[in-house]
C-alpha cells in the first residue's frame, strides 16, 4: 500500500462505518486475548517468567554490541554468511545480489515483518522478481494487494467470504465456496508447487543466540521449513534486536511467545538452524534500520525488547476497534506506535494518540515493556516537537492560558454552562470532534469552586455555632 | 566505513552504560510434574493422537493397519525396514513429495507443550519431517521432560546443523480464526510412546 497516509482517527472513522464487521473484528481479537489469559492462567510461574525474560532482554540491550560481535564469529564458523545492514535500502540491495548472483528471479518467503517494515516486496517485483509469501495470512494479503494488518494474523481485517473471493480470483477456487478447510487445501496445493521450484527461500528470525550462532524460527503452517528445506539458498533476515545470549534463554522465550501470542504452548514448529546442509548456502541479514538510534533514546530504548507475539494489539481498546491498517505502519498496535515515531516523527505523529493509555497491553507483555508510559512520553515529544495538528496545540495553547487566570477560568466556566444549559445545540455538533460518538455531559448547575465558597461558609458557620 | 563497522559503533554509543545482569534460571520448571499423563493430555488439545507400544513390532502393526499399504512411506528407523524405504536419505528432496507418511524418532518429548526435539541426525534430510502427508514420531516414555526448561538441560551443548520442536500437525487460523490442521507440512501427527 502506497500513496498518501490517512491519520488513524481518520482511517479509524472508516473502518468503524461497517458497524457489524468492526464488532467482529473487536470480538475475535478478544476471544485471542482470552486465548492467551487461558494458557498463560495454567502457568503458575508465568509472573517469574515474565519478569525473567526482561531481565534476559535487559541485559541483552545493555551488551548488545558484544552479542552481535560473538554471534557473528559463531555463525561465520557454522558456515553462514554475515551481512549488515545500515536501513531499509541496503537490506533489499544485498537480497537482490544474492538473488542476481545466483541468476534467480523467484523467491518464497516466510513470515517476517522486517522485511515489511523494509518494502522488501515492493523493492524486489520493481527489480522484475517473482515474489510469494508463503504464510496463509500472508498470500491472502498479498493476492489482494494489501499489507498484513496484525503481524501474528495478518488476514485478522478479512471474512471468509473475503478470502473466497480472492481465492476463486486467483486460484481458482469455486464461486462461493468459504469454507476455511476447503480454502486453506487450495493454498496447500498452490503453495506446494511453489516450494517445490523454488531455489532461493527466505525467512524471518525469531531469535538468534550469540553463543552458537544459531537462529530459531517458529511458524504453525510449515511454510518457513518447506521452502528453505527444497530451496538451494536459506536468507534469513533479523533486526539486531532478536538476539539472545545463550541457547537456554530460549526455553524462556518460547514457552512465553506462542502462549502471548495464541494462548498455544508452543509452535507447531521451533526450527533451530545452525549450520546450511550439505551443498547448500545459508545467508544472514543484519539489520538497523533506526534501531540504534532507538537503543539512544532512554526512555524508549526498552521497545527493543519487543518479541512480536502481538498480545498488546488483540487486548488493546483501540487497536481491536479500528483494525491494523489505520496504524499505516508494518508494526500496529501499541507497540507499533511506539516504534514508528522513531523512524518518522512527522508521518507517526497521530500513532502515540491512538491510545487511550488504559496500560492493558504493558500487563500482557511478556517482556514487560512499559508500551502505555511510552505512548505518554511520545506525546510529549512530539508536541514540543510541534508534530501535532495546529487546531490541537491552538486548543492546548487555550487551555493553558484559561487553566492559569483564575478570571478567565470563572468566566469561561459561566460561560460554558450557560451555553450547555441554554443553547445546546451550540457544542452538540459535528463541529466538536469531542461530540463524535459521545454525549456531551450534563450541565451542572454551578461550578466547583461555587459551591465549595457556598459550603465552607456554611460548615464554618455551623462550627461557629457549636 | 562499512555498515557493520558504523552499525556497531552507534550501538557502542548508544547502549546503557552498565551492563546489566543475566537472571537465575534455576528457579525456573516444577519439581514435581505428572510427565506422562501431561503429555498425552496437550497433544491430544493441540491436534496430535498418540498409541502406547511396548516395542517397534507393535509400531509395524499399527501402521499396517491404519495407513494404506500402496503409499509411500520412509523412514529412519532401521527396524521398521519391513513398512518403509530406508534408502532414501541421499536423494534429492524434492524426490520426497509423494511421501505419504514419515516415521522418525524423537531425542525426547516436552510434556508441557507436546514437543518432541529432533535434529537432522534423526531426520535423513530436514525436509523429510515437513513434506510428508502424515507424520509419524516415536519417542520413549522415559524420555519425556517437564518443560522446555529441562529441555535445553537436555540439549546442553548438543551439536546439530539443525534441530526442531515438532508439537502436533501443522496447522493454520488464518482464515476467520477458523483451526485447520495440515497447512503445509503434516495433516496429523502420531506418537508412538514406546515403553
Amino acid at each position: 500500500m502506497s500513496g498518501k497516509i490517512i491519520e488513524h482517527s481518520k482511517a479509524a472513522e472508516i473502518f468503524n462505518r461497517d458497524i457489524k464487521r468492526e464488532e467482529w473484528h473487536d470480538e475475535t481479537l478478544w476471544m485471542v486475548r482470552e486465548k492467551r489469559d487461558n494458557a498463560a492462567f495454567q502457568i503458575p510461574e508465568w509472573e517469574l517468567l515474565r519478569e525473567t525474560a526482561s531481565q534476559i532482554k535487559n541485559n541483552v540491550l545493555s551488551n548488545i554490541h558484544q552479542y552481535l560481535q560473538d554471534f557473528e564469529e559463531q555463525a561465520k564458523k557454522n558456515g553462514v554468511v554475515v551481512h549488515w545492514a545500515a536501513d531499509g535500502h541496503e537490506h533489499n540491495k544485498i537480497i537482490h545480489s544474492i538473488l542476481e548472483n545466483h541468476c534467480v528471479k523467484q523467491i518464497v518467503k516466510s513470515k517476517s515483518m522486517l522485511t515489511e517494515e523494509c518494502h522488501l516486496n515492493e523493492y524486489l517485483t520493481d527489480k522484475g522478481i517473482d515474489v510469494i509469501d508463503s504464510d496463509l495470512g500472508e498470500r491472502i494479503v498479498q493476492l489482494r494487494n494489501e499489507t498484513p494488518s496484525h503481524i501474528v494474523l495478518p488476514a485478522i481485517h478479512l471474512k471468509k467470504e473475503d478470502v473466497s473471493e480472492t481465492f476463486h480470483e486467483h486460484l481458482g477456487t469455486e464461486k462461493g465456496n468459504k469454507d476455511p478447510k476447503y480454502l486453506t487445501e487450495a493454498a496447500r496445493l498452490h503453495l506446494r508447487n511453489v516450494f517445490l521450484s523454488r531455489k532461493i527461500a527466505l525467512t524471518g528470525v525469531n531469535f538468534a543466540i550469540a553463543e552458537t550462532g544459531e537462529f530459531v524460527v517458529c511458524t504453525n503452517e510449515g511454510n518457513a521449513d518447506m521452502g528453505v528445506h527444497l530451496a538451494d539458498v536459506h536468507i534469513a533476515c533479523m533486526g539486531f534486536e532478536k538476539i539472545i545470549p545463550q541457547r537456554k534463554h530460549l526455553g524462556v522465550f518460547l514457552r512465553l511467545l506462542a502462549r502471548s501470542a495464541t494462548g498455544q504452548p508452543i509452535t507447531t514448529y521451533s526450527s533451530h538452524f545452525k549450520k546450511p546442509a550439505d551443498g547448500k548456502e545459508m545467508h544472514i541479514v543484519i539489520v538497523d534500520n533506526g534501531r540504534s538510534k532507538q537503543l539512544g533514546r532512554e526512555d524508549f530504548r526498552n521497545s527493543l525488547k519487543c518479541i512480536r507475539c502481538g498480545a498488546c494489539m488483540n487486548t488493546c481498546p483501540v487497536y481491536r476497534r479500528s483494525g491494523g491498517h489505520s496504524y499505516h505502519n508494518a508494526v500496529a498496535g501499541p507497540i507499533g506506535s511506539i516504534l514508528a515515531p522513531n523512524l518518522d516523527m512527522s508521518k507517526n505523529a497521530d500513532l502515540p494518540f491512538a491510545s487511550t493509555l488504559c496500560g492493558s497491553c504493558t500487563n500482557v507483555c511478556p517482556v514487560k515493556i512499559d508500551i502505555h508510559e511510552q505512548l505518554y512520553k511520545w506525546r510529549q515529544i512530539l508536541v514540543k516537537e510541534g508534530y501535532t495538528p495546529t487546531t490541537k496545540t491552538i486548543a492546548m495553547k487555550g487551555m493553558a492560558s484559561v487553566l492559569a487566570n483564575p478570571v478567565i477560568f470563572d468566566f469561561a466556566g459561566k460561560t460554558a454552562r450557560f451555553i450547555m444549559q441554554k443553547a445546546p445545540g451550540l457544542v452538540n455538533n459535528n463541529f466538536n470532534p469531542w461530540y463524535k460518538q459521545r454525549e456531551m455531559p450534563a450541565p451542572p448547575e454551578e461550578s466547583f469552586r461555587e459551591w465549595y465558597k457556598k459550603n465552607s461558609r456554611e460548615s464554618k458557620d455551623k462550627n461557629n455555632e457549636q | 566505513m562499512s555498515s557493520k563497522a558504523s552499525i556497531l559503533e552507534k550501538i557502542k554509543q548508544n547502549q546503557p552504560s552498565s551492563i546489566s545482569e543475566l537472571p537465575d534460571l534455576s528457579a525456573l520448571g516444577p519439581d514435581t510434574y505428572e510427565n506422562l499423563q501431561k503429555y498425552k493430555t496437550v497433544l491430544n488439545a493441540i491436534g496430535g493422537a498418540f498409541v502406547e507400544v511396548k516395542d517397534n513390532d507393535e509400531v509395524i502393526s499399527y501402521i499396517k493397519n491404519n495407513y494404506p499399504a500402496e503409499k509411500r512411506k520412509i523412514t529412519t528407523i532401521p527396524e521398521l525396514s519391513e513398512i518403509a524405504e530406508t534408502n532414501w536419505t541421499n536423494d534429492d528432496p524434492h524426490s520426497l513429495e509423494n511421501v505419504e507418511l514419515t516415521i522418525v524418532k524423537a531425542h525426547f518429548g516436552v510434556s508441557e507443550n507436546a514437543a518432541l526435539w529432533v535434529t537432522n541426525e534423526l531426520l535423513g534430510q530436514r525436509a523429510s519431517v515437513f513434506i510428508a502427508q502424515y507424520l509419524a514420531i516415536v519417542v520413549n516414555k522415559k524420555d519425556l521432560v517437564p518443560t522446555m526448561h529441562q529441555a535445553y538441560e537436555r540439549i546442553g551443548n548438543q551439536d546439530y546443523s539443525f534441530g526442531t520442536f515438532i508439537a502436533g500437525p501443522s496447522k493454520t487460523a488464518d482464515i476467520e480464526q477458523s483451526l485447520v490442521l495440515g497447512a503445509h507440512g503434516a495433516r496429523g501427527l502420531i506418537v508412538f510412546l514406546m515403553d
